[in-house]
């Protein structure tokens, strides 16, 4: 268990937005967060790396720990947390700058800055992400005229420039075509071999396709969290079937 | 058919608008550019102006213009950048609120107040402290400095505030820190917004008058150091139009044409790099 929540709720002023979750994901795997809209899904992503404190009014209660430790306790490193726990988000967010500068990033960020150094982080990050035979030509045009599919890449590879051990994906594949998709959930699968990836998706098959655990959320509450398997074919709550066989959502 | 005459109208008003410009423009050439022709350009960017003797000689007035404005931006830009950097991104709402449109207000404030200020407290200071006149380029930069901070910061604000927040985002989810998303993302992004409020900022400040004219002593000649007197291209025309005639005032007409030109280019330079996205 790398991650796990304990009596966890979130709160945006007076809105409920998570009701007590217990969730513990595991290491090497990727697990699946699907629901409908405005279920919460996103905003229990968010505080896996506490990206929930830039919205004015968001409290929690209960706890998050990270191996063990609490991540919203007051002597927890913000900032390393982040570098631990890196994030995708919906739209592909390329910087308006170079494709070698997005990647260098992070570990200018973290005070890298010899060349050489970075030539490398930017070619093994490349690599990862299966862009480098692509793209070691042109690391200095702009990302911004990557296609959508790349940018997303790219943007993994920023992430993957630090170092993190979770990778949290919010809906990584929204503003992808079908084809893009299916070359992003290969990556992932390609990745948990040395991350620990949480995704959340409108996308149920997306979920089968890829996650080997799967929790469904619906109103705030984490109703069901098992194996995919389990989830998909026999799933104990009968809210959770309505929402895979089709019911609503 | 309402319709039909509303467009005419605003048609006519939106041409008049151009049509004074064009005239504007025509006008000034046309009463200065010869002059520079018929005193030759050696004369015309010399140091000698004694324009009731055939002297035509604009440079100082030139490099006063510029000593004042280059001032201006080293007193404005960095006041300007570090307020709209404090107001877009480290600020609370309510204070954006209240202190953005207080900035701008700076703006309404008629040239001939800063003026008075200038000449009441910042050129006794200037004076007393560092020697010198006082009326000099320093107290003129940073009053103008002063005048084009609500250019800097509002443009600039408002290119911060235009970068995404899914950079902001991507930004953090590195572990950047605020200040080092700022420094390393959020102003190269906004780089574009920032470089055009720079370069109106320093239109406004080389065609600023009133407030030169009362604070920067006005002497003819290319200064020493900054603590010494200077007179702008703006300040001549100001100056002596009134009791110009023949060549003299032909000669003033060819400062405002040059000042036309420089401010021209500028705008030029700031829509250009605004449009470049």
């Amino acid at each position: 268990m790398i991650v796990r929540t304990a009596n966890l709720s979130l709160y945006y002023h007076k809105f409920q937005a998570l009701k007590n979750v217990n969730v513990g994901i595991k290491r090497n795997l990727i697990t699946g967060i699907i629901g409908p809209s405005g279920c919460g899904k996103s905003t229990l992503l968010r505080v896996f790396n506490r990206m929930n404190e830039l919205i004015e009014g968001a409290r929690i209660t209960g706890s998050v720990l990270i191996d063990e430790e609490d991540i919203y306790s007051p002597t927890h490193d913000l900032i390393l947390l982040r570098k631990r726990v890196g994030m995708v988000f919906q739209r592909p967010n390329a910087f308006p700058l170079s494709i070698f500068d997005n990647i260098a990033y992070g570990p200018r960020v973290w005070n890298i800055s010899d060349r050489k150094t970075l030539q490398e982080i930017v070619e093994r990050s490349l690599h990862a992400v299966d862009l480098f035979d692509d793209l070691k030509d042109r690391l200095n045009d702009s990302a911004l005229l990557l296609s959508a599919e790349k940018q997303q890449r790219l943007c993994i590879a920023r992430l993957l420039a630090v170092e993190p051990e979770i990778l949290l994906m919010d809906e990584p594949c929204s503003a992808l075509d079908p084809i893009a998709t299916g070359k992003i959930e290969e990556l992932m699968i390609e990745l948990k071999k040395k991350y620990t990836i949480v995704i959340v998706t409108h996308n149920m098959q997306q979920a089968a396709r890829i996650a080997d655990d799967v929790g469904f959320m619906l109103l705030g509450e984490l109703v069901e969290f098992d194996t995919a398997k389990k989830v998909f074919t026999d799933p104990r709550d009968k809210r959770t079937f309505d929402y895979i066989s089709g019911r609503f959502g | 058919m309402k319709d039909k005459i509303a467009e005419k109208v605003l048609l006519f008003i939106a041409l008049s608008a151009i049509l004074s410009l064009a005239l504007i423009t025509f006008f000034i050439f046309q009463q200065g550019i010869p002059l520079i022709f018929k005193a030759g350009l050696a004369n015309f960017f010399s140091v000698k102006w004694a324009p009731t003797r055939a002297g035509f000689g604009i440079l100082s007035m030139i490099v006063g213009s510029l000593m004042v404005t280059i001032g201006a931006l080293a007193v404005g830009v960095p006041f300007g950048l570090a307020g709209a950097i404090f107001l877009a991104e480290f600020s609370s709402k309510a204070i954006q609120k209240t202190l953005k449109p207080v900035i701008e207000l700076l703006a309404g404030i008629p040239s001939v107040v800063y003026g008075f200020i200038g000449i009441v407290i910042l050129v006794p200071f200037i004076r007393n402290t560092f020697g010198g006149p006082g009326f000099s380029v320093l107290a003129a930069s940073i009053i103008l400095g002063i005048m084009i901070l609500p250019t800097i910061v509002s443009i600039s604000y408002d290119a911060l505030r235009a970068v995404p927040s899914t950079y902001r985002e991507g930004s953090y989810a590195v572990g950047a820190t605020k200040w080092q998303t700022v420094v390393m993302l959020l102003i190269p992004a906004a780089r574009s917004g920032i470089v055009a409020g720079i370069i109106l900022g320093m239109g406004r400040a080389i065609g600023e008058t009133m407030a030169v004219i009362m604070i920067a002593g006005n002497a003819l000649k290319i200064p020493g150091s900054i603590l010494d007197s200077v007179r702008t291209l703006t300040s001549t025309i100001a100056l002596e139009l009134g009791y110009a005639a023949g060549d003299h005032r032909a000669a003033l007409f060819a400062c405002g044409s040059i000042l036309f030109f420089i401010i021209i280019i500028l705008n030029i330079i700031a829509i250009r790099i605004t449009g470049r996205k």
